[in-house]
């Protein structure tokens, strides 16, 4: 079992968790996930580590509530526990001295893009953060963000906080104006990550994203994380989930992320009596 | 009283029924039928079937006790050699190994001593078989064993009781390895059966470790030198799907074996939406292989309702790897043995979801290598046969993540780690490995075979440690 240290409600569907789990908080890296299982009639579920403390022992953990499983978790408080919690999981992502990187994260994405712009800045890179947002008030992390990287955009869909527009206006803005990008990392929705991924192509900026697909073991045993990446199946679990942004794809990607939404909508309404679903 | 030349029957569920249900198919013997069938045993002078078992169990002294009724020393004489005899007695193939030494065999039907171990390891279950854990010395070695799978438990069971402190890591919520996840329930029940047999190896005194994913989490290296662990056996099996490269295999709709049985037996898929993992199964499932997992995933296929389902294999019936009773099996529930086909493109909708399989027929040429016959298509004799869900069984191989960070281990081309057949020792001092890592796909006796040769082995090493 894992206790859950402290619970936050970031915004009325994003929650954090810190899970006390010393063993996988003092082996994880960037750009690592995790498996986890709410209880024992629960599925896996895979989430992306948006922060770990070795001291402390405990992995952060921000997830929003997209159908049961998530609305379960989200109905957990500190002090609860879930039955399982396996990591660290995937390869870490590639830290080291590139120059200027510009981590771009969409929505939730922001979280697991904390540790990778820590990890830069540590490494000696000037590093800039791109967080996008549908309005200002489901925007997280920004003063985390701040703390660890040398300037911070924030965009906004609705131009209620910040630039208004998309995270690409955002990287087509620091172009224009001279910067000079040897490195982005782009996580969030797949679409994003395709926007972002299609806009740096022509301007030959190598771009990284964190591919989300379906999973169930995460450790490479069943391939149902299978994305095409270039001429290659790769399983993201293992191979992954850090690839070539301009290799991926994507359509593929989301393709296969509507596998079961029949099914996941008929689940929801199994258990949603708790009414966190909006 | 003459001497039967056939096996007592056991009793199985109907076709019809058993078809749609998720309940063991074979139900097993009474203690009457039991009795009977150890009557059939000869107790040869040269007993052969125990040169048939990987794991050399006393056959004759535990049949004659069955005979005696003897119950209680029948499966004290089993666990001398055995730590899961209920699993071993319906899953082993004992066509090839103990049944086909036995001398009835030459004339008859051989003695059931599988059907004969599966009953007398069910009867000491049902009445709670008591277990004495071991005492530890104060200074004990410790061992740790990497895989809860068929030669890890059975590794780490005979080295608690040769007095080791063992700690198995494993990597998914469940112990077992394949017998968890990938044997089917009515092949192998889960709480009946497997969750009782490792159990009985935790009340030895062997600790488990599960969510712990070796070469993640840990690296063998830091067990030995940061753990205190004094020697590590390697028993992580083959669980790397392999798929065939044929066009639309990332089409919705296409699973790995691997996958599907996993979200079937360890997430019980099929109970969805009580439990939250889900599974889709259309009407025509095809599944591409023709061995036991092939078996497994097309019978569970239907018992999730396919009205269709297709094995599709390459060769024929004769060369088809699966045990002859899971074929039998397959065959009276109903699955449509396309033999001599190979599939050459998944087709898919605009969805992307599969619609269709395109296959080629087969002819069977010259014997290649390994001495079957190799199969080559027929030109120009490509079909479709409609199709909502695919299975893609056609064999796994090692997972590279121990590999890849334990430097100093030595792997093959294909990626298995070598170890010495007899020692199970690998490049590594003090390093260990058996079962599916080191041989690629096989039984499960045969792994527990591995694990019981390792334990011997890593007995003398540390013997020989500690002397030092």
């Amino acid at each position: 079992m894992f206790k859950i240290l402290k619970k936050e409600e970031w915004s009325p569907s994003v929650f954090a968790m810190e899970i006390e789990a010393p063993r996988v908080a003092r082996k994880a890296k960037a750009g690592q996930f995790i498996v986890l299982r709410v209880d024992e009639e629960g599925e896996r579920i895979p989430l992306t580590i948006a922060d770990f403390n070795r001291e402390t022992g405990a992995v952060l953990i921000v997830f929003q509530v997209i159908g049961a499983s998530t609305m379960k978790l989200a109905a957990l408080n500190a002090g609860d526990s879930i039955v399982d919690f396996v990591g660290p999981l995937g390869q870490p992502s590639e830290i080291e001295k590139f120059g200027t990187v510009v981590v771009v994260g969409g929505g939730i994405g922001v979280a697991p893009t904390y540790p990778i712009a820590r990890a830069m800045k540590e490494a000696g890179n000037k590093v800039i953060a791109i967080m996008g947002a549908k309005t200002k008030d489901i925007l997280i992390m920004e003063e985390e963000m701040k703390a660890v990287t040398d300037e911070v955009v924030v965009t906004t869909d609705d131009g209620s906080y910040g630039m208004k527009g998309f995270v690409t206006n955002a990287v087509q803005a620091l172009v224009d104006r001279g910067e000079k990008i040897d490195q982005i990392t782009a996580i969030g929705p797949v679409i994003m990550m395709k926007s972002v991924a299609d806009a740096t192509r022509d301007l030959g900026i190598r771009t990284i994203v964190s591919l989300n697909p379906i999973m169930v073991d995460g450790t490479g045993m069943c391939g149902g994380c299978r994305v095409q990446v270039g001429d290659e199946t790769k399983f993201a679990c293992v191979d992954g989930p850090e690839f070539d942004g301009h290799l991926v794809d994507f359509k593929g990607l989301m393709s296969r992320q509507r596998m079961y939404r029949d099914l996941e909508s008929q689940e929801k309404d199994h258990v949603c009596n708790i009414g966190l679903d909006r | 009283m003459a001497l039967s030349l056939e096996k007592h029957k056991m009793p199985v569920q109907d076709p019809k029924v058993r078809a749609h249900n998720f309940d063991e198919v074979a139900l097993g013997y009474d203690e009457e039928t039991a009795v009977a069938e150890a009557e059939r045993c000869l107790h040869c002078k040269v007993p052969q079937c125990r040169k048939g078992c990987p794991v050399s169990i006393d056959i004759p002294t535990f049949i004659g006790q069955i005979k005696e009724r003897k119950f209680d020393e029948a499966i004290k004489t089993i666990k001398e050699s055995n730590g899961l005899p209920a699993v071993c007695g319906r899953v082993c193939p004992q066509e090839n190994q103990c049944e086909k030494m036995c001398i009835l065999a030459k004339k008859g039907e051989s003695v059931a001593i599988g059907r004969l171990e599966r009953f007398v390891a069910d009867r000491a279950m049902e009445q709670g078989e008591e277990i004495k854990p071991v005492e530890y010395a104060e200074d004990a070695q410790k061992v740790a064993v990497i895989g809860a799978g068929p030669s890890g438990l059975s590794c780490a069971g005979d080295l608690a009781k040769k007095g080791y402190k063992v700690t198995i890591f494993e990597a998914l919520h469940k112990a077992g390895g394949v017998l968890s996840y990938g044997i089917p329930e009515f092949r192998l029940p889960k709480e009946k059966v497997v969750a009782k047999e490792i159990e009985n190896i935790e009340k030895l005194g062997v600790k488990i470790e599960l969510d712990s994913v070796a070469g993640r989490l840990f690296t063998v290296d830091e067990l030995m030198e940061e753990e205190g662990f004094d020697a590590v056996f390697l028993g992580t099996g083959a669980g790397l799907p392999h798929f065939q490269g044929i066009p639309g295999e990332s089409l919705n709709g296409v699973y790995s074996a691997n996958e599907f049985l996993t979200r079937c037996n360890l997430m019980k898929a099929y109970r969805f939406p009580e439990y939250a993992t889900p599974i889709k199964v259309g009407k025509n499932v095809a599944v591409v292989g023709g061995g036991n997992v092939a078996m497994d995933a097309a019978r569970t296929a239907l018992r999730l309702g396919a009205e269709h389902v297709y094995i599709v294999y390459r060769r024929s019936e004769a060369e088809l790897p699966a045990r002859k009773e899971e074929v039998e099996h397959a065959k009276e529930e109903g699955i449509d043995f396309q033999l001599l086909t190979n599939p050459v493109e998944v087709l898919g909708n605009e969805e992307g979801w599969v619609k269709g399989l395109r296959c080629i027929r087969m002819e069977l040429g010259e014997p290649d290598a390994s001495g079957r016959r190799r199969p080559v298509p027929v030109e120009g004799s490509e079909f479709d046969l409609p199709m909502d869900t695919v299975i893609i069984a056609i064999g796994t191989g090692p997972n590279p993540i121990i590999a890849q960070t334990t430097p100093g281990l030595e792997t093959s081309k294909r990626g298995n780690i070598v170890a010495d057949e007899e020692s199970c020792a690998t490049s590594k001092p003090g390093v260990f490995a058996g079962g599916d890592i080191v041989t690629g796909a096989a039984t499960v006796i045969l792994a527990m075979g591995a694990g019981r040769k390792a334990a011997a082995a890593i007995d003398e090493y540390l013997k020989e440690k500690r002397s030092k």
